[in-house]
């Protein structure tokens, strides 16, 4: 009797409503989440996944020893390895082409690469027109990692102790 | 004020075509600002909703995004209106008219300020009642002008709940009529003087909320948007209508809550009267308000309201929104006919001693 009067009571002065309505005010006046984007960004892991890029040795020397194991393990087929011996008895890649349409950016080239010479960056804000050239070529890979190798070193060394 | 202007202008033209141009000042008076609140009305509710959903809302175009309705505004008049080739190509052109033309008819009786009305005629409720009630027609002739099966289902549905409504909502305005002895939506405002205690909405409360309830199902929105529900029938009625005939839709729709809006402020909430009215030195302090923004305060109070339900609410399932408009809001309307009628008898004070039927 007195559950269905308060029942009854609530129903009628459209109580369950009313405290809906506070909720959405309380929500109103709070700090806002979003993330203004090209201003703001949102913070980003070292192991971030994105444009990739062929790294050096200090002394100059391309760290791809052609092994294709990131050929290998790539699951959308997007890297395409051919190598040669070079004069001084070494083996070197002649072609590293990445698909970037292909890749699906799973970080899979990177884990198995054993010289860490293929590596992915924080680059992500990059587009493709029609008619540009969306397979990256060893020489546009390994002139990318010159230019971000501050970045890729500093990143390898932060994420080091977790390996 | 217009008489002048009349009369100055009789001296170069004939006083008919006088007459004719003081009216269409008049309407344009009443017209553009409409349009601009509506306007604007889209951007507050994008910013309102997004806020409540802690989120910023639009924010790109001009400063804090305020320049966003005129850019819409702009992309629905470059695109193209297409028209089905199955459709009755008349109807479907001339339904968007038939829904925007009641909506900004009524306001030649909605008054603003004490005075400030354009037809201050004696049935001005009962004209608000009648043409607000044509705008169905724009919505059944668009879902079937259209020749589509979700359009005419939106189109039923939204007719179905507009016609339904309509009836808790002229009981609810009949208790009006009761308590104010008058149907000039000026005389109603004037019945309400005496501070906020005087205002109806203490003896009519129930029959405010109804009429607002119900005005946010006349209107369409959230909660009882079924006719357009995004999740079932895409737009409803309006599915098949682009560019300029589908922001006339939307105009009418925006308008009709503006005016729902000011018709529960004029006739509930005291219209342009000082809510500080006999409270010794607030009265005095506010004085120099004038009563169109308290007016517009209560107005935009409401639509704010409006757009408060549509980010708090789910959408109600359809024979849930009938069952409250037929066996809920009617049933309580007919009931306070009678309390109302009792009060009155009774002349209880403040509302009911100056005027009331009795």
């Amino acid at each position: 009797m007195i559950k269905e009067l308060k029942f009854q009571l609530k129903t009628w002065t459209l109580w369950e409503l009313f405290q809906g309505m506070a909720l959405t005010l309380k929500y109103f006046f709070k700090p806002k989440i979003t993330v203004l984007y090209p201003e703001e960004k949102t913070p980003m892991s070292p192991r971030f996944r994105g444009k990739h890029a062929l790294r050096r040795y200090d002394n100059g020397e391309e760290r791809c020893i052609a092994c294709k194991l990131c050929e290998a393990v790539c699951p959308a087929n997007a890297i395409t390895i051919e190598s040669e011996v070079r004069e001084d008895g070494s083996r070197r890649t002649t072609v590293y082409d990445i698909d970037l349409f292909k890749c699906i950016y799973c970080g899979f080239c990177e884990e198995a690469c054993p010289v860490d010479a293929i590596v992915e960056t924080r680059i992500f804000e990059y587009t493709f027109e029609p008619g540009d050239i969306h397979v990256m070529s060893k020489d546009m890979l390994l002139a990318f990692g010159d230019k971000m190798e501050t970045q890729i070193a500093a990143d390898r060394a932060a994420d080091a102790k977790y390996r | 004020m217009f008489d002048s202007l009349q009369t100055l202008l009789a001296q170069w033209m004939p006083n008919e075509v006088a007459v004719v141009l003081v009216i269409l000042v008049q309407a344009m008076m009443v017209i553009v600002p409409l349009l601009l609140t509506v306007a604007y009305l889209t951007y507050a509710e994008r910013k309102v909703i997004g806020y409540m959903q802690v989120r910023l809302g639009p924010n790109r175009v001009g400063y804090a995004g305020l320049l966003q309705p005129i850019a819409d505004a702009l992309k629905l008049i470059m695109k193209e209106i297409i028209i089905p080739s199955q459709s009755n190509v008349y109807l479907f052109l001339i339904a968007p008219v038939l829904a925007i033309a009641p909506a900004i008819a009524v306001w030649a009786v909605v008054p603003f300020d004490n005075g400030m009305v354009i037809g201050d005629i004696n049935a001005g409720l009962l004209y608000v009642l009648a043409v607000s009630s044509i705008g169905v027609y724009g919505v059944v002739i668009a879902g079937w002008a259209s020749n589509s099966k979700y359009a005419l289902l939106g189109a039923l549905r939204s007719s179905a709940q507009k016609v339904s409504y309509e009836i808790a909502m002229g009981f609810a305005l009949v208790t009006v009529i009761m308590t104010a002895g008058s149907m000039n939506l000026t005389d109603i405002v004037m019945g309400q003087q005496g501070g906020i205690l005087a205002w109806y909405w203490i003896p009519l409360l129930p029959m405010f909320v109804v009429y607002f309830i119900s005005g946010v199902a006349e209107t369409n929105r959230a909660p009882f948007d079924v006719a357009e529900g995004e999740s079932e029938i895409v737009a409803g009625f309006h599915v098949d209508y682009s560019g300029m005939t589908f922001a006339v839709f939307f105009l009418a729709e925006y308008a009709m809550m503006i005016l729902i809006s000011f018709l529960t402020a004029i006739m509930f909430m005291g219209g342009w009267l000082s809510p500080f009215e006999g409270i010794p030195g607030l009265e005095a302090l506010f004085s120099f308000v004038p009563g169109l923004f308290w007016l517009a305060f209560k107005v935009f109070f409401l639509l704010f309201v409006f757009l408060w339900f549509r980010a708090t609410f789910p959408r109600y399932r359809y024979d849930q929104i009938m069952r409250l408009g037929w066996k809920v809001l009617i049933p309580l309307t007919i009931l306070w006919v009678f309390v109302v009628g009792a009060m009155a008898y009774f002349k209880v004070a403040p509302w009911f001693v100056h005027g009331g039927v009795a």
